[in-house]
């Protein structure tokens, strides 16, 4: 029973790493863009939802109402004022300054916040559980989480395939100057991508806080959690994100319990494998 | 009435190469236009400049009366000029359908509901129904040109601008894209269509015009153009018959 609630943790943590990694592969999607500083937002997401809860007296998932369309708003000025114009045929310029935003936000939340680790409260959610058969616990919380993580996921793949928006995405993302003489303008749907992926790294980052301790120094290590998830499910592929992160939750957490020091190990080790085999990822997207 | 398109004195060179050097052009609401030159001629990048995705070293573009030299791409679109490509370019993992959903909500900005009805009326004018849910990157040549056309319809546009249809097909699916661009020539859509394939232009259009060195060296019916000297001699090698 204690390897099933291994497991079953690790899925539950595998939903968040989900949302890390469907951030980022929504903007590579779109816009041929590898966000650095992605981590750093969900960290930044964090912080504000620190600044929300403890200013308005919010509990951390209504503060969700707030910081979201926060997040989103500022990932339409950031593209549209700065990511636009580093985009083109080179792939180095929107890396370089990615990195350098990294930087900055980092130092910046030092800067105000301290290096001190924080957490948000969730008052008695936290400790609030169900029992399964079989006589294993599994807190309300997580598994909140885990189910909020699948909604933004199943959103995202409604949004991509249904809606005139998705649409625009996704003829953006096939071929952009030919998207233009369709009536579509690069620089807002792009801006809107960005504004919708900040949207989800606000979510994560929020769930992040709930979850564990945060300081502003752990932003790149979500990145890279993102980036196996991505890789492990397959570029392209939004189940197969959820799916990626699952499994790296699940490594993860596998590796916790034969050594408490192996947990990031054993997700890198899965990553590493998956690259090995299926360097396309579990579910890669078929392009026509 | 001004005419629908005016060009005044377009000029755009790549380095040392002048692909137009003043070109002055207009055409008129509902008139038909062939664009006739040898390759390099600069006729392609001429649709490049009236729709905005290459920029002209100097001269102005007016649209029915306005002028758009300084729109982007998409605006020029949604105020109604679209055209296709020679290289059929479909959004490859978009449905045929959402191919035209997509010009048809954002460069006719209609909605959703109301495009579905008109997106599938020109599927079947193209004749391209049964392959609506079939993803674009799949299709023949022939099914790619034609939704090329339909895409482009699907924006809505008063001014349709045809980069060489017929190239690459055999004479009757030639021959059924010609029909299709007749007919929408009667609904009222100007064209200006550049092709080598001279009884295709011919059984369509009123007046073409032949760029060469960067300007408008003759002008007149498909006829008349291919007896001018002129023309013989920039064609030199390639065989005329109309």
């Amino acid at each position: 029973m204690d390897w099933v609630n291994t497991i079953l943790q690790g899925v539950l943590l595998g939903g968040l790493y989900a949302l890390f990694a469907a951030g980022l592969s929504l903007i590579f999607g779109v816009m041929r863009l590898v966000n650095v500083a992605h981590g750093d937002l969900i960290v930044l997401a964090a912080y504000l939802a620190l600044v929300v809860t403890g200013t308005l007296g919010l509990d951390p998932l209504a503060a969700l109402a707030v910081v979201v369309p926060l997040m989103a708003l500022l990932g339409y000025l950031l593209q549209r004022l700065l990511l636009n114009r580093t985009l083109g045929d080179d792939l180095l310029p929107p890396l370089l300054v990615t990195f350098g935003l990294s930087v900055i936000i980092q130092n910046a939340l030092l800067e105000i916040f301290s290096a001190d680790s924080r957490r948000l409260q969730a008052g008695p959610l936290e400790v609030a559980s169900l029992t399964l058969p079989g006589g294993l616990a599994v807190g309300v919380l997580p598994l909140l989480q885990f189910f909020l993580a699948v909604l933004v996921i199943a959103g995202l793949q409604l949004l991509f395939y249904r809606t005139p928006l998705g649409r625009a995405f996704r003829a953006t993302s096939d071929d952009p100057a030919v998207a233009r003489l369709m009536g579509l303008d690069n620089r807002h749907v792009f801006a809107l991508a960005m504004a919708l992926s900040l949207a989800v790294v606000a979510v994560a980052g929020v769930l992040l806080a709930v979850r564990s301790n945060f300081d502003p120094a752990i932003g790149p290590a979500r990145l890279i959690f993102g980036f196996e998830a991505v890789i492990i499910g397959g570029l392209g592929s939004l189940w197969g994100t959820l799916v990626g992160g699952v499994l790296l939750g699940v490594a993860q957490s596998v590796g916790a319990k034969l050594d408490p020091g192996w947990q990031i190990l054993a997700g890198h080790l899965l990553f590493l494998l998956v690259l090995a085999i299926r360097p396309e990822g579990l579910f890669p997207k078929v392009r026509g | 009435m001004p005419p629908i398109l005016a060009l005044e004195g377009i000029a755009k060179r790549f380095g040392a190469v002048v692909v137009a050097d003043g070109i002055d052009l207009s055409v008129q609401a509902g008139e038909a236009l062939g664009v006739l030159g040898p390759n390099g001629a600069g006729k392609t990048t001429l649709f490049g400049i009236i729709t905005g995705t290459v920029e002209p070293d100097g001269g102005r573009i007016l649209f029915a009366g306005r002028d758009v030299t300084r729109l982007s791409p998409a605006r020029r679109c949604r105020l109604g000029i679209a055209r296709s490509f020679q290289i059929p370019q479909p959004f490859g993992g978009l449905t045929v359908f959402e191919n035209l959903l997509t010009a048809a909500c954002f460069g006719a900005g209609i909605a959703e509901r109301a495009a579905y009805g008109e997106c599938l009326d020109i599927l079947d004018r193209c004749g391209l129904v049964e392959k609506a849910n079939l993803r674009a990157g799949k299709l023949t040549l022939l099914d790619r040109k034609r939704l090329e056309l339909a895409r482009a319809l699907a924006t809505r546009p008063r001014l349709l601008l045809l980069d060489e249809v017929a190239g690459g097909l055999t004479e009757p699916e030639a021959r059924q894209l010609v029909e299709l661009i007749r007919a929408l020539r009667s609904s009222g859509i100007t064209i200006v269509w550049i092709e080598h394939v001279l009884h295709a232009l011919a059984a369509v259009v009123d007046r073409v015009v032949v760029l060469h060195g960067g300007g408008v060296i003759a002008e007149g019916s498909v006829a008349e153009v291919v007896r001018n000297p002129a023309v013989a001699e920039v064609y030199m090698g390639i065989p005329v018959d109309a």
